[in-house]
Protein backbone atom coordinates (compact mmCIF):
# COMPACT_ATOMS: atom_id res chain seq x y z
CA UNK A 1 0.00 0.00 0.00
CA UNK A 2 1.39 3.41 -0.79
CA UNK A 3 2.11 5.81 2.00
CA UNK A 4 -1.25 7.39 2.59
CA UNK A 5 -3.39 6.60 -0.39
CA UNK A 6 -5.98 3.93 -0.01
CA UNK A 7 -5.44 2.62 -3.49
CA UNK A 8 -4.56 -1.01 -3.50
CA UNK A 9 -1.04 -2.24 -3.97
CA UNK A 10 -0.01 -2.45 -7.59
CA UNK A 11 -2.72 -0.07 -8.69
CA UNK A 12 -0.47 2.92 -9.09
CA UNK A 13 1.43 3.04 -12.32
CA UNK A 14 4.01 5.63 -13.13
CA UNK A 15 5.25 5.80 -16.67
CA UNK A 16 8.91 5.02 -17.06
CA UNK A 17 9.28 3.15 -13.81
CA UNK A 18 10.72 -0.32 -14.11
CA UNK A 19 8.89 -2.66 -11.89
CA UNK A 20 6.81 -1.63 -8.97
CA UNK A 21 8.63 0.03 -6.18
CA UNK A 22 7.02 -0.92 -2.93
CA UNK A 23 8.79 0.57 0.00
CA UNK A 24 7.69 -0.06 3.49
CA UNK A 25 10.52 2.04 4.86
CA UNK A 26 11.40 -0.60 7.33
CA UNK A 27 7.90 -0.76 8.63
CA UNK A 28 6.85 -4.16 9.82
CA UNK A 29 3.41 -5.52 9.46
CA UNK A 30 1.35 -7.16 12.05
CA UNK A 31 -1.35 -9.36 10.81
CA UNK A 32 -3.59 -11.98 12.18
CA UNK A 33 -4.11 -10.76 15.66
CA UNK A 34 -7.38 -11.70 17.19
CA UNK A 35 -8.92 -11.19 20.53
CA UNK A 36 -12.31 -12.36 21.51
CA UNK A 37 -13.23 -10.16 24.41
CA UNK A 38 -15.58 -7.36 23.97
CA UNK A 39 -14.68 -4.06 25.46
CA UNK A 40 -17.58 -1.85 24.83
CA UNK A 41 -17.88 0.99 27.27
CA UNK A 42 -20.07 3.71 25.83
CA UNK A 43 -20.39 6.96 27.66
CA UNK A 44 -22.56 9.90 26.70
CA UNK A 45 -20.55 12.98 26.01
CA UNK A 46 -21.44 16.46 27.15
CA UNK A 47 -22.46 18.76 24.35
CA UNK A 48 -20.10 21.48 23.28
CA UNK A 49 -17.74 22.11 20.45
CA UNK A 50 -14.56 21.26 22.27
CA UNK A 51 -14.94 18.23 24.39
CA UNK A 52 -12.28 16.76 26.54
CA UNK A 53 -13.60 13.35 27.21
CA UNK A 54 -12.42 12.42 30.61
CA UNK A 55 -13.60 9.93 33.07
CA UNK A 56 -12.83 10.85 36.60
CA UNK A 57 -12.79 7.77 38.69
CA UNK A 58 -12.98 7.73 42.40
CA UNK A 59 -13.05 4.62 44.45
CA UNK A 60 -13.17 3.59 48.04
CA UNK A 61 -12.69 0.12 49.29
CA UNK A 62 -14.55 -0.75 52.42
CA UNK A 63 -14.27 -4.39 52.96
CA UNK A 64 -15.85 -6.19 50.08
CA UNK A 65 -17.89 -3.29 48.77
CA UNK A 66 -16.53 -0.41 46.82
CA UNK A 67 -18.06 2.66 45.37
CA UNK A 68 -17.34 4.16 42.04
CA UNK A 69 -17.92 7.80 41.44
CA UNK A 70 -17.50 8.70 37.86
CA UNK A 71 -18.59 11.63 35.85
CA UNK A 72 -17.83 13.34 32.59
CA UNK A 73 -16.48 16.79 32.40
CA UNK A 74 -15.87 19.30 29.68
CA UNK A 75 -12.86 21.05 31.13
CA UNK A 76 -9.94 20.60 33.40
CA UNK A 77 -11.22 23.28 35.76
CA UNK A 78 -14.49 21.50 36.03
CA UNK A 79 -12.74 18.23 36.76
CA UNK A 80 -10.84 19.83 39.59
CA UNK A 81 -13.98 21.41 40.90
CA UNK A 82 -15.76 18.13 40.82
CA UNK A 83 -12.97 16.30 42.49
CA UNK A 84 -13.08 18.85 45.23
CA UNK A 85 -16.78 18.34 45.67
CA UNK A 86 -18.28 15.42 43.81
CA UNK A 87 -21.80 16.28 44.88
CA UNK A 88 -21.95 19.45 42.80
CA UNK A 89 -22.02 19.17 39.09
CA UNK A 90 -24.51 19.46 36.34
CA UNK A 91 -23.25 17.47 33.41
CA UNK A 92 -25.18 14.72 31.75
CA UNK A 93 -24.38 11.51 33.53
CA UNK A 94 -24.35 13.75 36.52
CA UNK A 95 -25.01 12.60 40.07
CA UNK A 96 -22.11 10.71 41.47
CA UNK A 97 -23.58 7.32 41.61
CA UNK A 98 -22.22 4.38 43.41
CA UNK A 99 -21.97 0.90 42.09
CA UNK A 100 -21.79 -1.16 45.18
CA UNK A 101 -20.89 -4.65 44.30
CA UNK A 102 -19.61 -7.39 46.44
CA UNK A 103 -16.94 -9.79 45.58
CA UNK A 104 -17.08 -13.27 46.89
CA UNK A 105 -13.87 -14.29 45.35
CA UNK A 106 -10.65 -12.62 46.16
CA UNK A 107 -9.36 -10.57 43.32
CA UNK A 108 -7.17 -7.65 42.71
CA UNK A 109 -8.24 -4.35 41.36
CA UNK A 110 -5.68 -2.58 39.35
CA UNK A 111 -6.96 0.92 39.55
CA UNK A 112 -3.81 2.77 38.83
CA UNK A 113 -4.09 3.77 35.22
CA UNK A 114 -0.68 5.26 35.14
CA UNK A 115 -0.24 6.50 31.65
CA UNK A 116 3.02 6.09 29.89
CA UNK A 117 4.16 8.90 27.76
CA UNK A 118 5.60 8.01 24.46
CA UNK A 119 5.68 11.37 22.95
CA UNK A 120 6.30 11.14 19.29
CA UNK A 121 7.70 14.35 17.87
CA UNK A 122 4.52 16.27 17.45
CA UNK A 123 4.45 19.66 15.91
CA UNK A 124 1.08 20.91 16.78
CA UNK A 125 0.01 24.29 15.66
CA UNK A 126 -3.26 23.67 17.37
CA UNK A 127 -4.17 23.70 21.01
CA UNK A 128 -1.56 22.42 23.35
CA UNK A 129 -3.40 19.43 24.68
CA UNK A 130 -0.08 17.83 25.52
CA UNK A 131 0.56 20.12 28.40
CA UNK A 132 -3.04 19.96 29.46
CA UNK A 133 -3.08 16.20 29.54
CA UNK A 134 0.39 15.80 30.99
CA UNK A 135 -0.70 17.98 33.84
CA UNK A 136 -3.81 15.92 34.29
CA UNK A 137 -1.89 12.69 34.40
CA UNK A 138 -0.51 13.64 37.77
CA UNK A 139 -2.58 11.86 40.37
CA UNK A 140 -4.91 14.01 42.43
CA UNK A 141 -4.84 13.42 46.10
CA UNK A 142 -7.89 13.75 48.27
CA UNK A 143 -9.15 11.90 51.31
CA UNK A 144 -5.77 10.29 51.47
CA UNK A 145 -6.33 8.56 48.15
CA UNK A 146 -4.64 8.97 44.86
CA UNK A 147 -6.70 9.35 41.75
CA UNK A 148 -5.45 8.77 38.27
CA UNK A 149 -8.21 10.57 36.50
CA UNK A 150 -7.08 9.95 32.97
CA UNK A 151 -8.13 6.95 31.00
CA UNK A 152 -11.21 4.84 31.01
CA UNK A 153 -11.10 2.68 34.07
CA UNK A 154 -12.49 -0.54 32.89
CA UNK A 155 -9.96 -3.28 33.24
CA UNK A 156 -11.72 -5.13 35.95
CA UNK A 157 -11.27 -8.68 34.88
CA UNK A 158 -8.88 -10.48 37.18
CA UNK A 159 -5.68 -11.53 35.52
CA UNK A 160 -6.19 -9.20 32.59
CA UNK A 161 -3.21 -7.16 31.64
CA UNK A 162 -3.26 -3.55 32.61
CA UNK A 163 -4.18 -1.05 29.98
CA UNK A 164 -2.33 2.10 29.33
CA UNK A 165 -2.66 5.21 27.28
CA UNK A 166 -0.08 6.00 24.68
CA UNK A 167 0.03 9.66 23.76
CA UNK A 168 0.49 9.90 20.02
CA UNK A 169 -0.39 13.43 18.85
CA UNK A 170 0.28 12.85 15.19
CA UNK A 171 -1.43 14.32 12.18
CA UNK A 172 -3.23 11.66 10.18
CA UNK A 173 -1.81 13.12 6.99
CA UNK A 174 1.59 13.59 8.63
CA UNK A 175 3.25 10.95 6.44
CA UNK A 176 2.02 12.65 3.28
CA UNK A 177 2.90 16.10 4.61
CA UNK A 178 6.47 14.99 5.40
CA UNK A 179 6.90 13.66 1.86
CA UNK A 180 5.37 16.85 0.46
CA UNK A 181 7.88 18.90 2.46
CA UNK A 182 10.68 16.76 1.02
CA UNK A 183 9.31 17.34 -2.50
CA UNK A 184 9.07 21.06 -1.84
CA UNK A 185 12.67 21.25 -0.59
CA UNK A 186 13.83 19.37 -3.67
CA UNK A 187 11.83 21.61 -6.03
CA UNK A 188 13.15 24.73 -4.27
CA UNK A 189 16.65 23.40 -4.61
CA UNK A 190 16.04 22.87 -8.33
CA UNK A 191 14.65 26.40 -8.56
CA UNK A 192 11.30 25.20 -9.89
CA UNK A 193 7.86 26.71 -9.81
CA UNK A 194 5.38 23.91 -9.11
CA UNK A 195 1.67 24.36 -9.84
CA UNK A 196 -0.96 21.79 -8.88
CA UNK A 197 -3.99 22.04 -11.17
CA UNK A 198 -7.21 20.81 -9.62
CA UNK A 199 -10.77 20.70 -10.95
CA UNK A 200 -13.69 18.42 -11.60
CA UNK A 201 -13.43 16.09 -14.61
CA UNK A 202 -14.12 17.77 -17.93
CA UNK A 203 -13.36 21.34 -16.92
CA UNK A 204 -10.72 21.58 -19.62
CA UNK A 205 -7.58 21.18 -17.51
CA UNK A 206 -5.61 19.35 -20.17
CA UNK A 207 -6.64 21.70 -22.97
CA UNK A 208 -5.68 24.67 -20.84
CA UNK A 209 -2.40 23.00 -19.95
CA UNK A 210 -1.44 22.20 -23.56
CA UNK A 211 -2.18 25.81 -24.55
CA UNK A 212 -0.24 27.10 -21.55
CA UNK A 213 2.87 24.98 -22.13
CA UNK A 214 2.77 25.83 -25.84
CA UNK A 215 3.00 29.51 -24.95
CA UNK A 216 5.67 29.13 -22.27
CA UNK A 217 7.94 26.46 -23.73
CA UNK A 218 10.11 28.93 -25.64
CA UNK A 219 11.00 30.85 -22.50
CA UNK A 220 11.08 28.23 -19.76
CA UNK A 221 12.12 24.67 -19.14
CA UNK A 222 8.82 22.85 -18.58
CA UNK A 223 7.64 19.46 -17.40
CA UNK A 224 4.25 17.97 -16.63
CA UNK A 225 3.03 15.25 -14.28
CA UNK A 226 -0.37 13.96 -15.37
CA UNK A 227 -2.64 12.23 -12.90
CA UNK A 228 -5.54 10.09 -14.02
CA UNK A 229 -7.09 6.90 -12.78
CA UNK A 230 -6.45 5.21 -16.12
CA UNK A 231 -4.86 5.79 -19.56
CA UNK A 232 -1.81 7.76 -20.65
CA UNK A 233 -3.88 9.88 -23.06
CA UNK A 234 -3.26 13.17 -21.26
CA UNK A 235 0.51 12.71 -21.06
CA UNK A 236 0.51 11.95 -24.78
CA UNK A 237 -1.38 15.19 -25.47
CA UNK A 238 1.28 17.10 -23.53
CA UNK A 239 4.17 15.26 -25.19
CA UNK A 240 2.69 16.19 -28.56
CA UNK A 241 3.65 19.79 -27.73
CA UNK A 242 7.26 18.70 -27.22
CA UNK A 243 7.16 19.14 -23.44
CA UNK A 244 8.24 16.13 -21.34
CA UNK A 245 5.39 14.55 -19.40
CA UNK A 246 4.97 11.52 -17.20
CA UNK A 247 1.62 9.89 -16.57
CA UNK A 248 0.66 8.62 -13.12
CA UNK A 249 -2.28 6.24 -13.10
CA UNK A 250 -3.75 6.14 -9.64
CA UNK A 251 -5.84 3.06 -10.37
CA UNK A 252 -8.72 3.31 -7.94
CA UNK A 253 -7.14 6.27 -6.17
CA UNK A 254 -9.04 9.54 -6.28
CA UNK A 255 -6.09 11.92 -5.92
CA UNK A 256 -2.35 12.23 -6.35
CA UNK A 257 -0.28 12.08 -3.18
CA UNK A 258 3.18 13.35 -2.37
CA UNK A 259 4.81 9.93 -2.74
CA UNK A 260 3.46 9.54 -6.28
CA UNK A 261 4.67 13.01 -7.25
CA UNK A 262 8.12 12.32 -5.82
CA UNK A 263 8.39 9.12 -7.82
CA UNK A 264 7.04 10.76 -10.97
CA UNK A 265 9.54 13.62 -10.58
CA UNK A 266 12.33 11.02 -10.55
CA UNK A 267 11.29 10.12 -14.09
CA UNK A 268 11.56 13.70 -15.34
CA UNK A 269 14.68 15.52 -16.25
CA UNK A 270 13.89 18.70 -14.39
CA UNK A 271 16.08 21.56 -15.37
CA UNK A 272 16.65 24.59 -13.21
CA UNK A 273 14.54 27.72 -13.44
CA UNK A 274 11.62 25.91 -14.88
CA UNK A 275 8.00 25.16 -14.26
CA UNK A 276 6.54 21.83 -13.24
CA UNK A 277 2.80 21.51 -13.80
CA UNK A 278 0.96 18.77 -11.97
CA UNK A 279 -2.46 17.96 -13.33
CA UNK A 280 -4.32 16.27 -10.52
CA UNK A 281 -7.02 13.64 -10.86
CA UNK A 282 -10.30 15.29 -11.84
CA UNK A 283 -11.98 15.57 -8.45
CA UNK A 284 -12.98 18.63 -6.44
CA UNK A 285 -12.93 16.88 -3.08
CA UNK A 286 -9.97 14.69 -2.16
CA UNK A 287 -7.03 16.52 -3.77
CA UNK A 288 -7.75 19.49 -1.46
CA UNK A 289 -6.38 17.53 1.50
CA UNK A 290 -3.19 16.25 -0.10
CA UNK A 291 -0.19 18.52 -0.23
CA UNK A 292 2.09 17.45 -3.09
CA UNK A 293 4.88 19.93 -2.41
CA UNK A 294 3.51 22.48 -4.86
CA UNK A 295 3.85 26.25 -4.61
CA UNK A 296 0.22 26.92 -5.52
CA UNK A 297 -2.96 25.01 -6.10
CA UNK A 298 -4.85 26.35 -9.12
CA UNK A 299 -8.58 25.58 -9.16
CA UNK A 300 -10.12 25.44 -12.61
CA UNK A 301 -13.82 26.00 -13.08
CA UNK A 302 -15.45 26.06 -16.50
CA UNK A 303 -18.51 28.14 -17.30
CA UNK A 304 -20.41 24.98 -18.24
CA UNK A 305 -20.37 24.08 -14.56
CA UNK A 306 -22.27 26.05 -11.94
CA UNK A 307 -21.25 29.36 -10.40
CA UNK A 308 -22.05 27.89 -6.98
CA UNK A 309 -19.27 25.27 -7.18
CA UNK A 310 -16.98 27.23 -4.84
CA UNK A 311 -19.72 26.99 -2.21
CA UNK A 312 -20.46 23.35 -2.95
CA UNK A 313 -16.79 22.35 -2.71
CA UNK A 314 -15.43 25.00 -0.34
CA UNK A 315 -12.37 23.05 0.82
CA UNK A 316 -10.88 22.99 -2.64
CA UNK A 317 -11.38 26.70 -3.27
CA UNK A 318 -10.13 27.51 0.23
CA UNK A 319 -6.94 25.54 -0.48
CA UNK A 320 -6.31 27.18 -3.87
CA UNK A 321 -4.48 30.44 -4.47
CA UNK A 322 -5.91 30.99 -7.94
CA UNK A 323 -9.22 30.26 -9.63
CA UNK A 324 -9.30 30.06 -13.42
CA UNK A 325 -12.71 30.49 -14.98
CA UNK A 326 -12.33 28.68 -18.29
CA UNK A 327 -14.29 28.22 -21.52
CA UNK A 328 -15.41 31.86 -21.39
CA UNK A 329 -16.05 31.68 -25.14
CA UNK A 330 -19.15 29.65 -24.22
CA UNK A 331 -20.58 32.35 -21.94
CA UNK A 332 -23.19 33.50 -24.53
CA UNK A 333 -24.63 29.99 -24.60
CA UNK A 334 -24.76 29.11 -20.93
CA UNK A 335 -26.33 30.56 -17.84
CA UNK A 336 -23.29 31.35 -15.79
CA UNK A 337 -23.00 34.42 -13.63
CA UNK A 338 -19.29 35.27 -13.60
CA UNK A 339 -19.60 37.93 -10.91
CA UNK A 340 -21.59 35.63 -8.63
CA UNK A 341 -18.99 32.90 -9.18
CA UNK A 342 -16.16 35.21 -8.15
CA UNK A 343 -18.15 36.42 -5.13
CA UNK A 344 -18.77 32.81 -4.11
CA UNK A 345 -15.08 31.96 -4.40
CA UNK A 346 -14.09 35.01 -2.34
CA UNK A 347 -16.64 33.96 0.25
CA UNK A 348 -14.64 30.81 0.99
CA UNK A 349 -11.26 32.34 0.23
CA UNK A 350 -11.02 36.15 0.37
CA UNK A 351 -7.47 36.10 -1.05
CA UNK A 352 -8.10 33.97 -4.14
CA UNK A 353 -6.88 35.47 -7.42
CA UNK A 354 -9.21 35.05 -10.36
CA UNK A 355 -8.53 34.91 -14.09
CA UNK A 356 -11.08 34.44 -16.85
CA UNK A 357 -9.93 32.84 -20.05
CA UNK A 358 -10.67 30.70 -23.05
CA UNK A 359 -8.06 28.22 -24.25
CA UNK A 360 -9.92 28.01 -27.56
CA UNK A 361 -9.96 31.69 -28.50
CA UNK A 362 -6.94 32.69 -26.42
CA UNK A 363 -8.95 35.42 -24.73
CA UNK A 364 -7.60 36.18 -21.26
CA UNK A 365 -4.60 33.86 -21.66
CA UNK A 366 -2.15 36.73 -21.48
CA UNK A 367 -3.02 37.69 -17.89
CA UNK A 368 -2.78 34.07 -16.76
CA UNK A 369 0.57 33.55 -18.49
CA UNK A 370 1.89 36.78 -16.99
CA UNK A 371 0.89 35.59 -13.53
CA UNK A 372 2.70 32.27 -14.06
CA UNK A 373 5.82 34.01 -15.33
CA UNK A 374 5.83 36.28 -12.29
CA UNK A 375 5.87 33.26 -9.96
CA UNK A 376 8.93 31.60 -11.50
CA UNK A 377 11.69 31.80 -8.92
CA UNK A 378 14.84 33.75 -9.66
CA UNK A 379 17.82 31.75 -8.59
CA UNK A 380 21.50 32.56 -8.62
CA UNK B 1 -13.56 9.00 -1.08
CA UNK B 2 -10.25 9.79 0.60
CA UNK B 3 -11.43 8.56 3.99
CA UNK B 4 -9.95 5.13 3.24
CA UNK B 5 -6.61 6.86 2.74
CA UNK B 6 -7.04 8.58 6.08
CA UNK B 7 -7.87 5.25 7.74
CA UNK B 8 -4.68 3.86 6.19
CA UNK B 9 -2.79 6.80 7.63
CA UNK B 10 -4.23 6.12 11.08
CA UNK B 11 -3.23 2.46 10.86
CA UNK B 12 0.28 3.44 9.77
CA UNK B 13 0.57 5.68 12.83
CA UNK B 14 -0.65 2.88 15.11
CA UNK B 15 1.78 0.38 13.64
CA UNK B 16 4.63 2.81 14.01
CA UNK B 17 3.72 3.38 17.66
CA UNK B 18 3.66 -0.35 18.19
CA UNK B 19 7.18 -0.74 16.89
CA UNK B 20 8.34 1.94 19.26
CA UNK B 21 6.34 0.88 22.28
CA UNK B 22 5.64 -2.46 23.81
CA UNK B 23 2.00 -3.34 23.56
CA UNK B 24 -0.17 -6.14 22.31
CA UNK B 25 -3.34 -4.78 20.87
CA UNK B 26 -5.15 -1.51 20.64
CA UNK B 27 -8.35 -1.21 22.66
CA UNK B 28 -9.34 2.25 21.60
CA UNK B 29 -8.14 5.09 19.43
CA UNK B 30 -8.74 8.74 20.29
CA UNK B 31 -8.99 10.94 17.23
CA UNK B 32 -9.17 14.70 17.14
CA UNK B 33 -11.15 15.79 14.10
CA UNK B 34 -11.78 19.43 13.36
CA UNK B 35 -15.15 20.60 12.13
CA UNK B 36 -13.45 22.12 9.06
CA UNK B 37 -11.16 19.17 8.35
CA UNK B 38 -13.01 18.15 5.19
CA UNK B 39 -13.57 14.62 6.39
CA UNK B 40 -16.83 12.72 6.38
CA UNK B 41 -16.86 11.13 9.82
CA UNK B 42 -19.25 8.29 8.95
CA UNK B 43 -17.11 7.33 5.97
CA UNK B 44 -13.97 7.51 8.10
CA UNK B 45 -15.45 5.20 10.74
CA UNK B 46 -16.50 2.78 8.02
CA UNK B 47 -13.06 2.97 6.44
CA UNK B 48 -11.31 2.34 9.75
CA UNK B 49 -13.45 -0.70 10.41
CA UNK B 50 -12.44 -2.14 7.05
CA UNK B 51 -8.79 -1.15 7.21
CA UNK B 52 -8.27 -2.31 10.82
CA UNK B 53 -9.54 -5.82 10.12
CA UNK B 54 -6.93 -8.47 10.97
CA UNK B 55 -4.54 -5.87 12.34
CA UNK B 56 -3.40 -4.91 15.80
CA UNK B 57 -6.30 -2.46 15.94
CA UNK B 58 -9.01 -4.88 14.90
CA UNK B 59 -12.20 -4.07 16.78
CA UNK B 60 -10.72 -1.04 18.53
CA UNK B 61 -13.22 1.44 19.85
CA UNK B 62 -13.01 4.81 18.15
CA UNK B 63 -13.42 7.94 20.23
CA UNK B 64 -13.88 11.14 18.31
CA UNK B 65 -12.95 14.41 19.90
CA UNK B 66 -14.48 17.07 17.72
CA UNK B 67 -12.91 20.49 17.60
CA UNK B 68 -15.05 23.41 16.54
CA UNK B 69 -13.97 25.59 13.65
CA UNK B 70 -12.38 28.92 14.57
CA UNK B 71 -11.48 31.85 12.39
CA UNK B 72 -10.16 35.35 12.69
CA UNK B 73 -12.42 37.89 11.02
CA UNK B 74 -10.52 40.72 9.35
CA UNK B 75 -13.70 42.76 9.03
CA UNK B 76 -14.54 43.01 12.71
CA UNK B 77 -11.08 41.99 13.89
CA UNK B 78 -12.20 39.32 16.24
CA UNK B 79 -11.86 35.62 16.81
CA UNK B 80 -15.11 33.89 15.90
CA UNK B 81 -16.48 30.34 15.71
CA UNK B 82 -17.02 29.01 12.19
CA UNK B 83 -19.04 25.88 11.51
CA UNK B 84 -18.44 25.68 7.77
CA UNK B 85 -16.17 27.27 5.21
CA UNK B 86 -18.05 29.82 3.17
CA UNK B 87 -20.26 30.91 6.03
CA UNK B 88 -20.32 34.53 7.12
CA UNK B 89 -18.73 35.85 10.28
CA UNK B 90 -21.32 35.37 13.04
CA UNK B 91 -20.28 38.73 14.46
CA UNK B 92 -20.42 41.13 11.52
CA UNK B 93 -21.56 39.09 8.52
CA UNK B 94 -18.28 39.61 6.67
CA UNK B 95 -16.42 36.94 4.74
CA UNK B 96 -12.82 37.98 5.25
CA UNK B 97 -12.18 35.05 7.53
CA UNK B 98 -8.94 33.26 8.17
CA UNK B 99 -9.43 29.78 9.58
CA UNK B 100 -7.05 29.18 12.47
CA UNK B 101 -8.44 26.14 14.27
CA UNK B 102 -10.71 23.22 13.64
CA UNK B 103 -9.06 21.99 10.44
CA UNK B 104 -6.93 19.33 12.11
CA UNK B 105 -7.08 15.57 11.86
CA UNK B 106 -4.92 13.95 14.49
CA UNK B 107 -4.42 10.70 16.31
CA UNK B 108 -4.27 11.93 19.90
CA UNK B 109 -3.75 8.78 21.87
CA UNK B 110 -4.18 5.04 21.93
CA UNK B 111 -5.43 2.86 24.72
CA UNK B 112 -3.37 -0.28 24.49
CA UNK B 113 -2.94 -3.53 26.26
Amino acid sequence: MCTVCGCAEGNVKIEGEHGHSHDHQGQGHSHGHEHDHDHHHPHPRPAGSKVIHKTVHRYQHQGDVHHHYHFHVASVEQAQQLMADPTQHSQPHSQPHSHPHSHLDAHQHEHAHQPEHQSAPAESATLDFDALLAEEFEPEEYDGELDYGQGPAHAHAPGMSQQKMVQVEMDILGANDALADANRARFDNDCLLVLNLVSSPGSGKTTLLTTTVDELKEDYSLAVIEGDQETANDAERIRATGVPAVQVNTGKGCHLDAAMVGRAADQLDLEEAGILFIENVGNLVCPAEFDLGEDHKIAILSVTEGEDKPLKYPDMFAASDVMLITKTDLLPYVEFDVEACIANARQVNPEIEVFQLSSTTGEGMEEWLAWVAKQVPVCA
Amino acid sequence: MHEISLAEGILAIIERQRREGDFGCVKSVQLEIGQLAGVEVEALLFGMKAVFRDTVADGAEIELISVGGQAFCFDCESQVPLAKRGEACPGCGGYRLHVNDGDQMRVKSLEVE
